[in-house]
């Protein structure tokens, strides 16, 4: 067993160019399989990763986003008294009542407009959620005209760095923070205070209200009374499930194009490995005669041509999923179309995908290689050894 | 006697030369469908015209403008219809029966795109119902929806489920009209907003102009624009092209990479073929120093090679293009959701053969090279 890996192993050092040139074309494939998943990967992390596990979302009915909901004053007091809602410290509840609306910014590189997402929030907003840290400046004070950035759009927008000014909705807003939430949605966000954005934008009514659970099971109690109230016409979503919705058309379709691409990509492949391997068997008809009358049984012959076409899927899943890993120092903006807004997120790499890849690779090898080997194995001893 | 040969050469080792037209073909293809995703994305912008102008909210499209700015806009110079509408956004059973729905002005709309073309009675009944809709062809194929047939929207930025009668189908006039697009009446929802009193009653998303002089454009929008300048809805109008190349790039990244891709699909195949041609030709090097010592000049060979790497790609590039059609519809029904129809334009075809033509030629460069500077006696002390 152990030669007839190594007869494989030597068999594929021997032709460098082709197995470099076979090997080349399938981890292409995977690299192209192996990044689109990382894409789609990355842009659910994102967003599922923005959400909280305790932290609830409320909406007005059928709204899709917050950018689509409204919340009327009124609703949102009744809302505000929910017993379900865990306390402070001091006491106060652990709600806020928010503001989103988009605005046009342009892109800094390319000049394009793309869509920010303005939330309106209080000190509170940055309690629920933890993975906030100002990294620059300091918060903006309630009641003036600043904001504070997520670190995406001040490196990705123009006059959106430290102390500089953006200007929307007939004001001026000085940048005075800059915040990091790491690879989550806020980082492509703009905060600031809810009165002052609302006033500015003329809306008298709040997207969303997000709140803390008091205890972790409380979530059926709370939105059997939020959606039982007649009063109210509000969804209530966990944080988590309510972004991962919002992640769910993108992905969709950056798996579908994936799986499109890769499929027709690993037919090319497979055809690359088949030549490889038939011209393979051909050149060496006469060591086939020679290990057949030497006594090797005709399924060793078949493994052994077998496992050359394996290890060449092998080593281009692995040359693909290598030249993937870098994939995940950089980071993609693009609009997600289900929120309208621009997002920037991260190639992620699970074990999942890498295994995936792998064993998708091991599989094109073993497509481009049976043929070829059951020829190999079904060669007449007399007629090879001519 | 050299095409004979040529053609000879090709089927010498059938099996490895129709793996390698696959080859290709699969590459042609891939490369072919790619450049339609693409095409198909700008597609949108190129379906504009140069008469229209599109005015929207200064700060963003999620921004609503008063409809009192109707007067206003049709009263500019060179301004000859105005029409408004809005992103209706319903839903129709769940998300992933998504489709563009506006509720529009009907009877300026349709006149401001005459590409929308529907037979005169539907128009009139759709003008006068005014729970009417209309659909393009491909959206009602489908739903597999016919005249007559009711259809409901949960509204998500209207509260409530919206009953709608279709009663017209259009057809696109040009290739690249969207047949895609879902028409409901601007009055429907807003008379209902109206009643219950909401303050986004009486606001629309967009006004679609119609210009006499498209060379004006650029003037025209600055006149629209300064008419709101300093008032609470600033204004925003461009010509419809840029409008939609706005929205095109929002999705840049994407673009980006998939342009990427077809490049690499090229180069895997060229790698493949390239491949195949040298080993066939390693396999002949005796015969070719045959050649060469029966008297047959350097350039015999070349064109012997180069003949042979060509007949197999022009193949395979054949065979890509005639199933980049088929699988192009394939393609359309499966991402039905996120693209209107797919349509191969001639430019793709053309760069497919270009790209055929590169890998023939690059393929035979290096066997070439070898074969004509190999030494005699060297190529016939070897065995192949």
């Amino acid at each position: 067993m152990k030669l007839l890996f190594f007869y494989s192993f030597r068999n594929l050092l021997t032709r460098r160019l082709t197995t470099f040139l076979t090997t080349g074309g399938m981890a292409l494939v995977v690299f192209v399989f192996a990044a689109i998943v990382m894409l789609a990967d990355g842009l659910q992390k994102t967003l599922v990763d923005t959400g909280a596990a305790d932290n609830i979302v409320v909406i007005r009915r059928s709204a899709l986003s917050e950018v689509q909901s409204a919340i009327e004053r009124d609703k949102a007091a009744i809302v505000e008294t929910d017993p379900g809602i865990a306390l402070g410290p001091s006491g106060e509840r652990l709600l806020a009542k928010e503001l989103i609306v988009l605005i046009t910014l342009q892109k800094r590189e390319s000049g394009n407009p793309a869509n920010v997402v303005i939330r309106g929030g209080t000190t509170r907003s940055l309690h629920l959620r933890d993975q906030i840290t100002l990294t620059a400046g300091r918060l903006p004070h309630p009641g003036a005209l600043e904001i504070m950035v997520g670190r995406n759009v001040a490196e990705r927008f123009d006059n959106a760095g430290l102390g500089q000014s953006l200007f929307f909705a007939q004001r001026r807003w000085r940048v005075v923070g800059i915040f990091d939430a790491g690879n989550t949605g806020f980082s492509s966000e703009i905060w600031g205070d809810v009165d002052q954005l609302m006033q500015a934008f003329r809306r008298n009514v709040y997207s969303s209200i997000i709140f803390r659970l008091r205890q972790a099971n409380g979530f059926d109690a709370v939105s059997e009374r939020i959606l039982n109230d007649p009063r109210l016409t509000l969804d209530v979503k966990r944080e988590r499930d309510f972004y991962r919705e919002q992640s769910e058309m993108m992905s969709k379709f950056l798996r579908l194009l994936g799986f499109y691409l890769t499929l027709i990509f690993s037919i090319g492949a497979v055809v690359g490995a088949m030549i490889t391997m038939y011209a393979a068997v051909a050149n060496r008809t006469q060591e086939i005669g020679t290990l057949r009358a030497l006594g090797f049984q005709r399924g060793t012959i078949l493994t052994a041509f077998l496992l050359e076409s394996l290890l060449l899927g092998l080593l281009g899943g692995l040359g693909g999923l290598f030249f993937s890993s870098f994939l995940q120092f950089f980071t993609v903006s693009t609009t997600n179309f289900q929120t309208f807004s621009e997002l920037a997120f991260r190639f992620t790499l699970t074990s999942a995908t890498a295994l995936k890849a792998l064993s998708f690779a091991l599989f094109m090898g073993f497509l481009g290689g049976i043929l070829p080997a059951i020829q190999a194995a079904r060669k007449n001893i007399v007629e090879a050894l001519r | 006697m050299l095409l004979k040969l040529l053609l000879r050469n090709t089927f010498r080792s059938r099996l490895r030369s129709a793996l390698t037209v696959s080859g290709v073909a699969v590459a042609i293809l891939a490369f072919g469908l790619l450049r339609t995703v693409i095409e198909t994305w700008y597609a949108g912008a190129d379906a504009t015209s140069a008469t229209r102008l599109v005015t929207r909210n200064a700060i963003s499209l999620i921004f609503p403008l008063p409809i009192a700015y109707l007067e206003k806009i049709r009263s500019v110079d060179n301004v000859k219809t105005v029409s408004y509408g809005i992103w209706f956004g319903g839903r129709y059973i769940d998300e992933k029966h998504f489709f563009a729905n506006f509720a529009v002005e009907p009877r300026t709309y349709l006149e401001l795109y005459p590409e929308f073309v529907l037979p005169e009675k539907q128009k009139e009944a759709f003008f006068r119902n005014r729970k009417g809709c209309i659909a393009g062809r491909r959206l009602a194929e489908r739903f597999g929806w016919r005249i007559g047939d009711s259809i409901t929207l949960q509204g998500t930025i209207y509260p409530g489920n919206w009953d709608l009668t279709l009663l017209g189908i259009y057809e696109g006039r040009e290739p690249t009209t969207d047949e895609r697009q879902f028409f409901l009446h601007w009055d429907y929802p807003n008379e209902t907003l109206k009643k219950l009193g909401l303050p986004r009653a009486d606001q629309v998303g967009f006004y679609m102009i119609g210009i006499e002089d498209p060379d004006r454009a650029a003037a025209t929008s600055e006149a629209i624009d300064k008419l709101f300048r300093n008032s609470y809805a600033e204004t925003l109008t461009e010509t419809e092209k840029a409008f939609s190349l706005g929205f095109i790039a929002m999705g840049e990244a994407i673009l980006t990479a998939i342009q990427l891709v077809s490049l690499v699909v090229i180069i895997i195949i060229m790698a493949v073929v390239a491949n195949t041609m040298a080993m066939s030709v390693r396999e002949r090097s005796g015969e070719y120093a045959v050649f060469k010592t029966l008297g047959f000049g350097r350039f015999f060979l070349g064109r012997l090679i180069l003949g042979e790497s060509l007949l197999i790609t022009g193949m395979g590039g054949i065979l890509g293009i005639l199933l980049t059609f088929p699988a192009a519809d394939l393609f359309a029904d499966a991402l039905a959701d996120y693209f209107p129809a797919f349509f191969v334009k001639q430019e793709t075809l053309i760069l497919d053969g270009v790209a055929v033509l590169a890998v023939g030629l690059a393929a035979s460069v290096i066997p070439i090279w070898r074969t004509l500077n190999v030494r005699i006696t060297d190529a016939l002390g070897r065995i192949g």
